[in-house]
């Protein structure tokens, strides 16, 4: 899930400075390329299986993703194959929605499995003519590791199972229910202290002083 | 894009942190603990026993409108830094930042030049002169001839409209895209055919309350509110306000759908911000008095109100909990220094659009206090801040601009020419989201369509349908001035016919 990785860390990677395509000679030819070839390489000898790749746009429409695959075998031939195609970043080439946002590509949008990848390849097209220039920052490549079995701890009340007993009673609530509903509040109590508020009261003054000269925004 | 599920989960994840603290999370557990007590509850089916019993007491529907009005915030990426969040486009953010230095410095040389501190506590003798004259602050005659406003909106509208993106080419002059208007960013903004589809309910087929039912009351409309109202359901209340509400029913209406409830802790919150206008005299509490003095007083509607404007306004702006909103508001609070330690200042540096048009509706102070502030920081701080969001000035005014282009262009071409650019007419309406210029039962109409699509897109729309309506008179001007003398008075307009003509009866 996105919402761990922060704690696993990028794949580094060597990123290559964009290349944009022209049609013709470049240097006569002064229309705005619509076309960028981004390469992503990860280190030498070390193929990665990637769960994420997170970045942040500029101006770019569409992101074709290119996966370089090598086989597990050390003389298998690397293989391009296409993970996705035409990924839409902006609503609207021609406006401004979505162009600064960030994403994320998760392995389970792709079309083929991320796993021994060696290279990536980012295709950007922007074909609208209203922009300078597009590209895509701060790419990052995120592993994939295997996912935990730890047990949910707080699940406390599906592991919670009745003791089949029958002692005997003389006209006494039965001890079964008086324990259980005993420790339902007990265990709720110690729910709502873990979950201590942090919402804030709401009065401010600064040892009882409200003298206020000047404002800034530093 | 993230993938939908990853994405679902991180808003689930969001809302619950949000939820977390809040009065009604400590509600509910509370509810829960006591329902335990009762015979019907099952330790071995114990979560569904609580869960149904939440339901059935109503509980659940608390929780589904206080998520409902969380999920009015937007969902953010976890790489997004914070600003991001507020505004997405690095340099309407730092247009705003330039906007508010120019606005402090302002307050600032104010304040050194009257030789008022910004903030100061209170005497003794001051604190009770106030709290004894505290529901009559209007009979209050003091000399404010020395304050001027911070800012007018002219020079809000200057600095719109020389926003530019740094990436945008704009080296065709001449091109199919060409666009007369003031405005040079190009945001997305929708156009008839669009709008029709998203506003399906304004639809001349459609009754619409206010208009329709001039001449017969249907009791049947005002049963579909009355359940919403019954079974507290917000997003049904929302629903039904796309065609008005009734006015009985319109004040309780507005507080379901922006879920300001009126429970113990929003008075004691009241009384709380009551206690601290009382103990504190900030600068900005002159400009404000200076403010509702000329601007109410002076209304024949609304100057019975003046009193209530004065507790709400001077409140408000002490109100810590509006600088939640600031997350996703573009604008950030500027700091103050109070005796060389940093703390936040509470005083927003903008002024919220009028209040009045609320007193109509509520005649409690913490009631009336609470939905205006649930306004103002769902839409009307979008009025004062530079953004990129579909409801925000910046958007509203090329939407105007567009619509005027699109579907009056000879109109547009004409007041272009005598140099009366349309948008510096319209502007002042917008900014103030009509408040002030039609008359109150028209706007009151108008915002009950702001809550109902929860978009301050109607705002615009109406701005063009102000001017279609009024397009054979404004051929006729020559200069600036007689086509603001023409557009001068809004306050015989309905609303509701004008947008709906415009709307889906402008041929495409």
């Amino acid at each position: 899930m996105s919402g761990s990785t922060e704690d696993i860390k990028a794949v580094t990677c060597t990123i290559k400075p964009p290349v944009y395509l022209q049609i013709g000679d470049t240097k006569t030819d002064a229309a705005h390329s619509g076309i960028c070839v981004v390469d992503v390489t990860l280190p030498f000898g070390k193929p990665a299986n990637i769960e994420e790749i997170t970045f942040k746009n500029y101006y770019t429409a569409y992101v074709t993703v290119r996966l370089l695959r090598r086989g597990p075998g050390q003389e298998a031939p690397a293989k391009w194959c296409t993970a996705l195609r035409d990924l839409p970043l902006m609503d609207n080439p021609h406006t401004e929605g979505g162009s600064q946002d960030y994403y994320s590509i998760h392995r389970t949008q792709m079309q083929v499995e991320p796993d021994h990848v060696v290279s990536v390849r980012l295709i950007l097209r922007q074909p609208s003519s209203a922009w300078l220039t597009f590209s895509l920052e701060e790419i990052k490549m995120y592993p994939h590791t295997e996912p935990d079995s730890e047990k949910e701890v707080s699940d406390w009340l599906s592991d919670l199972t009745l003791v089949d007993q029958h002692p005997d009673l003389e006209g006494l609530p039965d001890p079964q229910t008086v324990s259980s509903s005993i420790q339902q509040m007990w265990a709720l109590t110690e729910v709502m202290q873990t979950n201590q508020t942090t919402a804030s009261i709401g009065r401010f003054d600064v040892d009882g002083c409200y003298d206020i000269n000047l404002l800034s925004l530093t | 894009m993230m993938d939908e599920s990853t994405e679902l989960s991180l808003t689930i994840a969001q809302i619950v942190q949000r939820l977390k603290g809040s009065h009604l999370h400590s509600q509910i557990e509370r509810q829960a603990k006591e329902c335990l007590h009762q015979p019907d509850i099952k330790l071995e089916s114990l979560k569904e026993d609580v869960r149904s019993f939440l339901k059935t007491s109503g509980w659940e529907r608390k929780l589904q409108n206080a998520v409902y009005r969380e999920l009015h915030l937007p969902p953010s990426h976890p790489a997004a830094p914070p600003e991001h969040l507020k505004e997405p486009l690095a340099y309407m953010r730092k247009a705003q930042a330039s906007w508010e230095k120019r606005v402090l410095k302002s307050l600032n040389s104010m304040s050194t030049e009257l030789g008022v501190p910004l903030a100061r506590m209170r005497p003794a003798v001051e604190q009770k002169e106030l709290t004894n004259k505290w529901n009559e602050m209007g009979t209050d005659e003091p000399d404010l001839s020395r304050f001027r406003p911070v800012y007018a909106p002219k020079d809000f509208l200057e600095v719109l409209i020389s926003l530019r993106n740094p990436n945008h080419d704009s080296s065709e002059d001449i091109s199919a895209r060409s666009h007369w208007g003031l405005i040079q960013v190009p945001l997305n903004v929708r156009d008839i055919p669009q709008l029709r589809q998203a506003y399906s309910e304004l639809n001349l087929t459609t009754g619409q309350l206010g208009i329709d039912d001039h001449a017969h009351v249907h009791p049947g409309i005002h049963k579909k509110f009355k359940y919403a109202l019954s079974y507290q359901d917000s997003a049904a209340a929302q629903q039904y306000s796309r065609q008005g509400c009734p006015t009985g029913l319109r004040a309780e209406l507005w507080a379901l759908i922006l879920n300001s409830t009126n429970q113990p802790p929003d008075v004691m919150h009241y009384e709380q911000l009551k206690a601290g206008v009382i103990q504190h005299d900030l600068l900005v509490d002159n400009l404000i008095y200076k403010d509702v003095k000329l601007t109410a007083s002076n209304d024949d509607y609304y100057f019975v109100f003046e009193d209530f404007l004065y507790q709400v306004l001077l409140c408000f702006s002490r109100d810590t909990a509006v600088l939640e909103h600031f997350k996703y508001n573009s604008a950030t609070p500027p700091k103050s220094y109070i005796q060389g330690k940093v703390g936040e200042e509470e005083c927003a540096v903008v002024y919220p659009p009028n209040v009045a048009p609320l007193c109509f509706l509520y005649n409690e102070p913490s009631k009336l206090y609470s939905v205006f502030r649930e306004m103002y920081i769902r839409y009307f701080f979008r009025l004062h801040s530079i953004s990129s969001s579909p409801s925000g000035i910046v958007s509203l005014c090329l939407q105007f601009e567009r619509l005027l282009q699109t579907h009056l262009p000879q109109l547009f071409y004409h007041l272009r020419q005598i140099g009366a650019q349309p948008l510096r007419i319209a502007f002042k309406w917008m900014v103030r989201a009509f408040s002030g210029y039609l008359s109150t039962d028209q706007l009151l109409l108008l915002w009950d369509r702001i809550l109902g699509y929860d978009s301050l897109e109607v705002v615009a729309v109406l701005a063009a349908a102000v001017f279609a309506f009024r397009a054979e008179n404004l051929m006729e001007v020559t200069s600036l001035a007689s086509a603001e003398a023409v557009l001068a008075d809004l306050s015989t307009l309905k609303v509701m016919p004008l947008i709906q003509i415009f709307l889906f009866a402008t041929a495409i």
